[in-house]
């Protein structure tokens, strides 16, 4: 059982503040850490992870500063976003390699249980440049498993990562975080970050946004005012039946369609088609005109 | 504080790139120079060339791509953090890093020196030349590392330095010898041989060169304690 806490914690680079104020306390189980790209995320794992000085504030775990404090990483495995360059070693060398720099005490047996746990046993004889995207992300979490560390790291571990062998990687995530482990991943992908973890905090512009198990910040998010795009028959007539919705907040005519600015998402959607046919209006085209992921992190802000 | 795990991977960063077999050209082309000229000309021009051109660049060129294999690509590239993020200290990683740059950089620049100083004839000489190219060798592969911990672009910067600062300058005005790497292990040697030239105070050139391989190294190691990642931000 190992918790990570972050207390008011700060990073700026001269002028750019890439991390403002965040207070989180992480505990065992999947978290997510959530953030559009530039958010800070890559900042704060770093800070975590004790390769960046916070410029205010503290980063502990277990109540032990991580800045500067080589013995933490016997309780930290890090999965880094950036590429392994030891591509001349193969992956059990690797492996090992950071087993021996733990000083485990039967590094070789470590070695081959934590290439079995991420089924990895096959392809270890061969060199890391000769592995996939999957496979290398893989051996990076065995070499930060394999001294059974109670906090596991990883920063945007499904990047570049094909469709089955991102299941592989949930799967094996989950039963670490089932087994007790504190595992932390950050990602700037929802759908990710929902299907992964029970808990999810999420960044944006460097500020600590939200918090919460992944059902309540769904819902912070979908039940934020959506804008969609309207194109009919007769915009004007559709207009005025919209405006009646409860659910509709304003309609604008614009041009050749109409913006619709709308709360509640599901009762829009599903009376849409009826309204419609009720005032003899055909529709041609409905899109949502700010689904980007960064328009809903800007509501979550704003809120 | 040597750490045997890191130092392997030192090696094999060192070997498994193509750096190394640069690396191995400057001695080949140093001992088939002097070769060549011992064989064409005569009296003692090819003795001149080791003083001349081996301490003061063929040395120090190799102690460069050296201490740059061992930490450079690893610091540019953020993959070091694989070997940071370890319970071993830091400084463990410089000392084991830098004595696997020193071990190249003996072997591939100090130990050409002695070969191409025996071709030449006087083996006395030759000793001192290499007692000599110890001393200043070990002091580079120190500071190169140092700079390799500091800069992306250290390689850059240590030709520089050796190549204005030891070489143009060092050449110009006799007061550089005070300051240059070389000239101290040519001060050293000179003791064993009087061949050698005399550049400056014995017990200034070996304190030196102890104070610039010791604070080069510890140096590193600071570095890579306080070493900081910087995100995409």
């Amino acid at each position: 059982m190992t918790t990570l806490v972050l207390d008011s914690a700060s990073r700026w680079f001269g002028n750019v503040v890439a991390v403002n104020d965040v207070s989180l306390s992480i505990g065992p189980g999947v978290t997510g850490l959530l953030g559009p790209n530039g958010a800070g995320k890559t900042t704060l794992m770093a800070m975590m992870a004790g390769f960046l000085a916070p410029s205010a504030g503290h980063v502990t775990i277990d109540g032990k500063p991580v800045w500067r404090n080589t013995e933490i990483y016997r309780q930290i495995g890090l999965v880094p976003e950036r590429e392994l360059s030891f591509g001349y070693l193969t992956g059990r060398q690797f492996v090992r390699a950071n087993a021996d720099l733990h000083r485990l005490p039967d590094a070789a047996a470590a070695t081959e249980r934590i290439l079995e746990e991420v089924d990895m046993v096959e392809p270890a004889g061969r060199r890391l440049d000769t592995y996939s995207k999957g496979m290398r992300q893989r051996v990076k979490i065995a070499a930060a498993l394999v001294h059974d560390p109670g906090v596991l790291l990883l920063d945007e571990p499904f990047n570049g990562v094909d469709p089955r062998q991102r299941m592989h990687l949930m799967d094996l995530l989950r039963r670490l975080g089932d087994e007790g482990r504190t595992v932390l991943f950050s990602s700037h992908i929802l759908e990710e970050v929902e299907r992964l973890a029970r808990h999810i905090e999420v960044v944006v512009s460097g500020r600590h946004a939200a918090s919460g198990d992944f059902g309540a910040i769904r819902r912070l998010m979908t039940d934020r005012p959506v804008q969609y795009a309207l194109k009919s028959s007769d915009n004007r007539t559709l207009a005025a039946a919209l405006m009646a919705q409860a659910s509709v907040r304003s309609v604008s005519l614009r041009g050749d369609h109409l913006d619709v600015q709308v709360d509640d998402l599901g009762s829009f959607a599903v009376g849409l088609p009826g309204l419609a046919k009720q005032h003899d209006v055909t529709l041609y085209e409905l899109s949502p005109s700010d689904e980007s992921l960064e328009s809903v992190f800007a509501y979550l802000v704003a809120r | 504080m040597m750490n045997a795990t890191i130092a392997k991977l030192a090696l094999q960063a060192l070997l498994g790139r193509r750096r190394f077999y640069l690396l191995l050209a400057f001695p080949v082309l140093l001992i088939a120079l002097v070769s060549l000229i011992t064989a064409l000309a005569d009296g003692d021009a090819a003795f001149d060339i080791l003083p001349g051109l081996g301490y003061p660049l063929v040395l120090p060129l190799v102690a460069i791509l050296a201490a740059s294999s061992v930490l450079g690509p690893e610091v540019d590239d953020g993959s070091i953090i694989y070997l940071l993020a370890k319970p071993v200290s830091r400084y463990g990683v410089a000392i084991s890093k830098w004595v696997v740059a020193l071990a190249a950089t003996l072997t591939a620049g100090a130990l050409p020196i002695l070969v191409a100083a025996l071709i030449t004839g006087d083996s006395t000489r030759a000793w001192a030349l290499f007692v000599g190219a110890l001393v200043a060798g070990t002091t580079y592969s120190a500071l190169f590392l140092a700079i390799s911990a500091v800069t992306r672009h250290a390689v850059i910067a240590s030709l520089m330095f050796v190549l204005i600062w030891e070489s143009l300058l060092g050449n110009l005005f006799t007061g550089v010898a005070w300051l240059s790497i070389g000239q101290w292990g040519l001060r050293v040697g000179h003791e064993l041989s009087a061949q050698l030239p005399d550049p400056a105070n014995l017990t200034w050139a070996i304190l030196a060169s102890l104070v610039v391989t010791a604070v080069g190294v510890w140096f590193a190691g600071d570095r890579l304690r306080s070493f900081s990642l910087r995100g995409e931000d």
